[in-house]
């Protein structure tokens, strides 16, 4: 049976405020194997112009992730997360996370249809700064493998 | 990287980057995604997977050093964007290696850069439509 669409435009609470730490910077950019020092060396990272370490570019997912998974764990939509792949990923980035920022997620349901078998969750997260400062937006595809 | 050096169609660095089920579990770890079917054979081969798989996430995070190991500023980048095509399959113990190759697509009026990227496991497309957006300054 397919995903129920009335899910669609579906808005959840902001989540707890997430601090970006310099260590768990460093830990993801040593995860990814990207030796790049502006992930590590407040130094290397005001000589490009931050105020601190930034993140890869990637790593608002360890926020939008866990912020989507109201939705993908909501008993209610029925979600068989066993059958979950990632679809498609996209973020738009207002500024680099830096180490310090205080951030949380807002995530909206975009999309919810069913495709080739298999059913497509399309959802938008914000990422913003508990002062309201938008800093990224991460668009996200999970794909439902079909039985 | 200034707008003078930068040509339509030039081609980024390509670049290999050996995958291991080690590095899967250790992007688990800093991601906090643990799905089962990033290090657990078993539980992969059963909900239909031909083995255990890499985290969409861990391919394009490693996809984008190609661009921002040319730039040297990853905070050059304003957007990124791929399709997961194919799962990057890691065997053990040996692994597999991903490729991936990037040609700078389009140079805006306002300077930002469009590079397209191109990851392969084994010859085949592992991400499609990915695309990073760099901004100069």
């Amino acid at each position: 049976m397919p995903l129920d669409a009335s899910f669609i435009g579906r808005r959840y609470p902001p989540t707890p405020p997430y601090e970006v730490g310099r260590e768990k910077i460093r830990e993801f950019a040593e995860a990814i194997g990207d030796p790049n020092p502006v992930y590590r060396s407040q130094a290397a990272a005001k000589e490009l112009g931050y105020a601190d370490v930034i993140a890869p570019p990637t790593f608002p997912i360890v926020m939008t992730m866990k912020a989507g998974h109201q939705l993908v764990h909501d008993p209610e939509l029925g979600v068989d997360y066993s059958r979950v792949v990632h679809g498609e990923q996209r973020f738009v980035h207002i500024r680099p996370i830096c180490a310090g920022d205080l951030l949380q997620v807002v995530v909206t349901v975009a999309d919810i249809r069913a495709a080739a078998g298999n059913d497509l969750v399309s959802t938008r997260s914000e990422v913003s700064t508990v002062a309201g400062e938008l800093v990224t937006t991460a668009y996200s595809t999970i794909v439902v493998r079909g039985r | 990287m200034t707008p003078a050096e930068l040509t339509v169609g030039q081609e980024l660095p390509a670049q290999d980057f050996p995958v291991t089920r080690a590095d899967l579990v250790r992007y688990a770890g800093a991601s906090g995604d643990f799905n089962p079917i990033h290090w657990n054979e078993r539980f992969a081969t059963s909900v239909g997977l031909p083995n255990v798989i890499a985290h969409g996430m861990f391919t394009m995070a490693v996809a984008i050093r190609t661009v921002t190991d040319w730039t040297g500023d990853p905070g050059s980048v304003i957007e990124y964007g791929v399709r997961f095509t194919r799962p990057v399959v890691v065997p053990d113990p040996d692994g597999t290696v991903l490729r991936v190759t990037g040609t700078v697509r389009e140079i805006r009026a306002d300077g930002d850069v469009a590079v397209d990227l191109v990851a392969t496991v084994n010859g085949e497309t592992v991400l499609a439509k990915a695309r990073a957006v760099v901004r100069q300054r």
